[in-house]
């Protein structure tokens, strides 16, 4: 066994974890999130230029030919540090789906330009339903002039009113079998019949109800096959469950942080609040929680690394870590008090975080049903 | 701190998996049948435990010696001859041992001999370490006092010296197994005067059968005579039963129960788990199997996933063993994780199960034969056996995260 990173991997995060501090501090934060677009060009190109959108990548594309356990690297410090932008949304949704699915076409003519962080992904699976399964594609992919053309609606979906290209999950079959007949189209962002809305979030997190009406996707844009595209999608939802358990974990360790650091200044009845039994029982809990997070996700992390089967181990993890950073957001704040309350301090930033990354890419609900199956129940 | 980096890796070594095979290949052979049946553990309770009931000591006890013979009972002593025992092949030993409800060890091969062979002297070692490597003593915890629980440090049972002895005077309480074990491994006051109530205090070894020592059992809530009340009355032992020095006992003390909560119950999680995700395949509840209802499917999973959990602290403990890297607080949480899961798994079970959870032993209704009527109870054990939740808390909170003490 060995269950440390390795030295790059190290180096990356600590580089990772400067460097956000430094260009992304939280009044930069405060100002992303209410605005429109939700992230800054300037800092995009900075973290290009780092080589992050290419740590995913092979060399031949333009990355730097690492793999999916240093994007959980980033993804956690992006998360300590909160880093709003579309890097999840193309990382995740669209770099990942498109290496492992693409054509060879595909990958020349997507991949690069990730790299270079010159164009922005996202991927459109979520309806108005809510759900995360195959039943729940409705949106519909016709035949029509050589290509396709899509109607139905999207909802929340990342970053799509700002993303070049969105990978929109559309059924072209209609069956038996809901998982049969699922094709994903690499669709412009700003072809004609898209109509984006940005929704308003509790996290501030833009996520976007995209209306496709009658949005014409050539044959070439299809990734994988047509009718086969569910695997492309189970793939993806698992890795990016896992990688926002990641981001999830970075929330709760600054909310701990945070926290402990207050308790330890803040004097009432003549001494500090940490002294008190509740509030170090409530650190205990939180410090339990953060480990045991951090620790369930990179075994699943490293097994989606490895391409071994982590159906199992990416639903738990997705499920703890959930639930457990919703639990030490709260906890965080009770510590603060009041002065939590405000929107001058930080803490319900990553308390709100903590709730839209609960429930993303599937919620512990649902995620506990993934582990009941994979238990034999 | 280096060591040799590699790519992040959870997987075990095929000499790791060949260990694993060859423990679990020895336990079946050598429990005695119907252990598993017979056994009633419920995983992290402290007060139906093999090692600590009068009808099972000859068992135990006839375990130990095989155990022994094997080394197996001194694994990873420093300075031990024989082969090189890792943590992860301690740890893994330890997982398969709990999973067949098997004692792994007792409390002089798991405690005191790590304490003796840190803090004892060359002599101590010499008389002590081989017959507890060879499975042939036990110690009971000779800790807590009727007003020294989780404040154990205003223990009062003193210890006066006369000439070449100490003599004993006051009594113990919660004493598990102090009715089947050989010795008493006790921390009393010899230093009356000390400034701190901490200090002043020797750790010592007391033979059951030294004169003035009298046990009286305790019936826990479980029905079941674990642990006892012991007293001492002008108890007599040699000084060269102290571990260590003098008046050092509490420090000896702080690691001796790092030992003691580190031993995690792993493989009992894994066993229970099992049983009850058969049992709700093979249970019919208006005409469908339990594991077809939404929230019984909910709850298992939520309770898979937190034994996952325990998992994880208890292999990244033994990784960090074998790193050289030493966390204070690493017993504390294995212990408070491990613990409060023990009884979300009880609570689990109950409520899976409602209402033939309650159902006792000796029913034939009963599931999983009484267990889970038993783990409700033993659970609460968990939860304030071998230092309190809250003590762990405590310890996780100041130790750890460096928060201030009351005062």
């Amino acid at each position: 066994m060995d269950l440390s990173f390795t030295e790059e991997q190290e180096i990356l995060k600590k580089s990772a974890h400067d460097f956000l501090a430094k260009e992304c501090p939280k009044k930069l934060v405060k100002e992303l999130d209410e605005s429109e677009t939700g992230y800054s060009p300037e800092l995009w190109k900075k973290m290009a230029d780092l080589g992050w959108m290419g740590s995913v990548l092979p060399e031949e594309y333009g990355g730097s030919g690492g793999n999916y356990l240093d994007l959980i690297v980033l993804l956690e410090e992006m998360g300590y540090n909160i880093l709003p932008g579309p890097f999840f949304s193309t990382m995740i949704l669209g770099a990942i789906p498109i290496l492992q699915a693409g054509t060879e076409a595909q990958k020349q003519a997507y991949l690069p330009v990730i790299a270079g962080g010159e164009k922005i992904f996202t991927m459109a699976l979520t309806e108005p339903s809510g759900k995360y399964d195959a039943a729940a594609v409705t949106v519909k992919a016709t035949p029509a002039g050589g290509g396709y053309v899509i109607n139905g609606v999207k909802l929340f979906v990342p970053d799509a009113h700002i993303a070049d290209y969105i990978l929109c999950v559309a059924r072209t079959k209609d069956g038996a079998d809901p998982e049969d007949g699922i094709t994903v189209f690499i669709v412009d962002g700003k072809a004609p019949g898209i109509k984006t809305t940005l929704l308003m979030t509790l996290a501030r997190d833009k996520q976007t109800e995209v209306v496709f009406d009658n949005v014409k996707v050539g044959k070439d844009r299809i990734l994988g096959e047509v009718d086969k595209g569910w695997a492309i999608v189970k793939d993806t939802l698992r890795k990016a469950a896992v990688a926002k358990a990641a981001e999830l974990v970075g929330h709760s360790q600054a909310a701990l942080e945070m926290a402990v650091s207050y308790a330890k200044e803040r004097v009432q009845f003549g001494r500090p609040i940490g002294s008190f039994q509740a509030i170090q029982h409530y650190c205990a809990n939180m410090l339990t929680d953060v480990d045991g997070a951090r620790y369930i996700t990179y075994e699943a992390a490293w097994m989606l690394a490895e391409g071994l089967d982590a159906t199992k181990q990416a639903a738990m993890a997705k499920a703890w870590v959930g639930d457990a950073s919703r639990r030490v957001t709260l906890l965080a704040h009770q510590i603060f008090g009041a002065v939590g309350f405000t929107m001058e301090l930080d803490l319900h930033l990553y308390y709100r975080r903590a709730l839209a990354g609960a429930q993303a890419f599937g919620d512990s609900d649902y995620q506990r049903e993934i582990v009941a199956q994979a238990i034999g129940l | 701190m280096a060591w040799e980096r590699s790519d992040m890796d959870f997987r075990f070594t095929d000499k790791e998996l060949a260990w694993r095979d060859e423990v679990e290949e020895f336990i079946k052979r050598e429990l005695p049948p119907r252990w598993a049946e017979d056994s009633l553990s419920w995983p992290g309770g402290y007060g139906i435990i093999s090692i600590f009931e009068e009808h099972l000591k000859d068992a135990c006890r006839d375990l130990w010696r095989k155990l022994g013979k094997k080394g197996w009972l001194s694994m990873g002593w420093p300075g031990w001859p024989g082969e090189k025992y890792t943590h992860t092949k301690r740890a893994i030993y330890g997982d398969i041992m709990s999973y067949y409800g098997a004692p792994a060890g007792n409390i002089a091969t798991g405690i005191g001999a790590g304490t003796i062979i840190m803090f004892g002297s060359e002599q101590m070692k010499k008389e002590w370490l081989p017959k507890i490597a060879d499975g042939e003593l036990s110690f009971w915890l000779a800790y807590s006092e009727p007003n020294a629980g989780s404040d154990l440090a205003s223990l009062q049972t003193s210890a006066v010296e006369d000439g070449d002895d100490l003599v004993i005077n006051g009594s113990k309480i919660w004493g598990s197994g102090a009715h089947v074990s050989d010795c008493a491994w006790m921390v009393v006051r010899t230093d009356p005067r000390a400034t701190k109530k901490y200090q002043g205090i020797t750790m010592l070894i007391v033979p059951n059968d030294a004169p003035g020592i009298e046990i009286r059992p305790l019936i826990n809530i479980c029905g079941i005579h674990s642990f006892n009340e012991v007293f001492f009355d002008n108890v007599r032992v040699s000084k060269k039963n102290i571990v260590g020095e003098m008046h050092q006992g509490w420090y000896y003390l702080m690691v001796a129960l790092g030992f003691e909560r580190l031993a995690v119950p792993l493989g009992g999680f894994r066993r229970t788990l099992e049983q009850l995700v058969r049992y709700t395949k093979e249970t019919m509840r208006n005409g469908k199997p339990l594991s077809k209802d939404p929230l019984v499917r909910s709850r298992l999973a939520d309770i898979a996933t937190k034994i996952e959990i325990v998992g994880k602290f208890y292999w990244q403990i033994a990784w960090k063993g074998d790193r050289g890297i030493d966390s204070e607080t690493d017993a504390s949480i294995a212990k408070l994780v491990s613990t409060e899961i023990s009884k979300d798994l009880a609570f689990a079970a109950m409520d899976i199960m409602s209402p033939y959870g309650q159902l006792a032993t000796d029913s034939k209704w009963a599931p999983l034969a009484g267990r889970v009527q038993l783990g409700y109870l033993d659970c609460i054990s968990a939860l304030v056996g071998a230092g309190t939740n809250e003590i762990q808390r405590n310890i996780i909170a100041q130790r750890g995260l460096g928060l201030p003490r009351g005062k």
